[in-house]
């Protein structure tokens, strides 16, 4: 009888723990399909082929976000191309040098405070240390301000990947004979390789939507501009100023580029994971 | 320690001859005085309850310890008669001679022949069909060329427990190294690839002087030669593994192996 008890007793622990843990995950997702169908509801009409063919327009006139979006392009690019290396780098001391001394533990707790700072005092930093010398706006700031964004996440991500490459593994290549810098390069960057490249792809995402770091540094462009040292139109910052007009064919396009920020993230996302599984799979 | 119980057996060609030896985990002496001599191509075996040293006294034979700071040996290890813990010790060109085998199998991300590849390529600079004849030469000695031949490009990961464990010992014989230490090397197969391995161990020694660690007593009778018995960091018995197992001279070992302890 008792052990009958105990029996429906976890039947029934088992069944609330469950039910919780559903209810979670559908109050998590509840807000995350809703933000996904307002974005389509109200950003896929406004997305008309002119969204990719035709420049920022001024308010009651036709237009499109062109140049925003080869502008978030160009300086997302840029910024992961600055940072990636860095972070990789970085990450890769702390995991694989960073047991002795004092440098390691230093510069992992600087990190995980860039890692917190608010995106708008790194936006605030570069207009300090470049935009105000430069004494203009310009793609290169915007770029500089989304690359420190990027370096803390590849470090962080970097550096948790390649501890989760098992010591046998290092030791195997050691007990071969082969040197430091084989065993990192050939057997644990390639072992943690799925990790480290979604850590970048997780940068890619908090990048293509920052806005406040883009205000003081690139600022925007109303015209089409493929030059780095010019001010530079990006996605965030036309939403934002195009979300707070009174006009409501720039509310429509804020909208578009809302939705057009989200679903390349989204893809962005898929992508790596399809791609990779693909690769871990047959490799 | 006692030193006729421990007294070496006699051989005519010691391959490494430990003096005197002393091993450290920060302050924990792990080793205590270890004397003993590994017999060339022969398969010694160490035994012993878990934390008794054996692990750690065959991971100072590649100088293992090396990777962690706050590990040291003192004494002496003579392989060929020269002192392997000298500091002038070249780590890479010791670890040619010494190849290691680990309990888990470590296959490296990548293919089953740049597994093999890899360590080869440390040290010589081969042709392409040198180098397809060098992995095909490592995979037939570690019984693993059948199944793997027509998968030479797939990766090393994607085999079995048992397969891994033979690529590994494969990788290790690639080098042509003169010993080959196996930490546990199938204490985490199942019986059949166990015994793949074990079979392996009786031919591999007409080429490589052995060092086994293992936890599982049959197997030490079954594939050694030599079997040094060890607690807690002593080297309590040492001898012909017929003896040690039949008639041993320390009543540690007897209860030991027979099941009255540890």
């Amino acid at each position: 009888m008792n052990i009958l008890n105990l029996y429906a007793r976890r039947r029934i622990v088992n069944a609330l723990g469950l039910a919780v843990s559903m209810l979670a995950m559908a109050f998590g997702l509840f807000w995350l399909i809703w933000i996904l169908w307002t974005l389509l509801e109200h950003g896929l009409p406004a997305l008309a082929p002119v969204v990719f063919t035709q420049m920022t327009p001024p308010p009651g006139s036709d237009g499109g976000l062109l140049n925003a979006i080869a502008g978030s392009l160009a300086m997302s690019l840029v910024g992961v191309l600055i940072g990636t290396p860095i972070g990789i780098l970085a990450g890769t001391y702390l995991a694989e040098f960073g047991q002795r001394g004092w440098l390691a533990p230093v510069t992992r707790f600087i990190n995980d405070v860039l890692l917190s700072a608010p995106s708008i005092v790194i936006g605030l930093f570069v207009y300090e240390i470049y935009v105000v010398h430069v004494r203009h706006f310009s793609g290169w700031a915007g770029a500089l301000a989304l690359a420190i964004i990027v370096i803390p996440i590849v470090i962080r991500t970097t550096e948790n990947m390649l501890r989760l490459v098992p010591t046998t593994l290092r030791e195997a290549a050691a007990a071969l004979g082969a040197p430091q810098w084989k065993i990192i390069n050939y057997v644990t960057l390639r072992a943690a390789r799925a990790g480290i490249i979604t850590g970048v792809m997780l940068a890619v995402a908090r990048i293509s939507g920052e806005t406040a770091p883009l205000l003081f540094t690139a600022l925007n462009n109303q015209f089409w501009s493929s030059d780095m040292d010019q001010p530079m139109a990006n996605l965030p910052v036309v939403i934002f100023q195009f979300a707070m007009s009174p006009y409501e064919d720039w509310q429509k396009l804020a909208w578009a580029g809302a939705l057009l920020i989200t679903f390349s993230v989204l893809t962005l996302n898929i992508l790596a994971r399809v791609l990779f599984r693909q690769k871990s799979a047959s490799h | 320690m006692n030193a006729e119980n421990t007294a070496n057996p006699k051989f005519a060609a010691p391959k490494i001859t430990v003096k005197d030896l002393n091993f450290y985990y920060g302050n924990f002496r792990a080793l205590k005085d270890i004397n003993l001599s590994i017999a060339e191509k022969m398969v010694t075996a160490f035994i012993g309850p878990s934390g008794c040293g054996k692990s750690t006294l065959l991971r100072t034979f590649n100088r293992m310890y090396q990777l962690y700071p706050k590990q040291r040996a003192s004494g002496e290890i003579l392989l060929d008669g020269a002192n392997i813990l000298d500091k002038k010790q070249d780590l890479n060109m010791l670890r040619a001679k010494v190849g290691m085998v680990f309990q888990k199998p470590t296959p490296f991300p990548m293919s089953i022949y740049d597994n093999i590849a890899f360590g080869v390529k440390l040290y010589e600079s081969l042709g392409k069909n040198e180098m397809d004849e060098r992995v095909e030469w490592a995979l037939r000695k570690a019984a693993l060329w059948t199944e793997a031949k027509d998968k030479l490009k797939q990766s090393g990961t994607g085999l079995s427990g048992g397969q891994q464990q033979r690529l590994c010992i494969a990788r290790a014989i690639a080098v042509k190294p003169q010993v080959l230490l196996l930490d546990e090397p199938t204490s985490a197969l199942d019986p059949i690839s166990t015994a793949h391995i074990e079979k392996l161990i009786d031919e591999l020694k007409e080429d490589f002087t052995i060092v086994i660690v293992t936890h599982n007593m049959q197997q030490a009778a079954r594939v050694s030669d030599y079997t040094a018995y060890m607690y807690l960091g002593d080297l309590i018995e040492f001898g012909d593994t017929s003896t040690v197992f039949t008639n041993p001279k320390r009543k540690e070992t007897e209860d030991y192996i027979t099941g009255r302890f540890g």
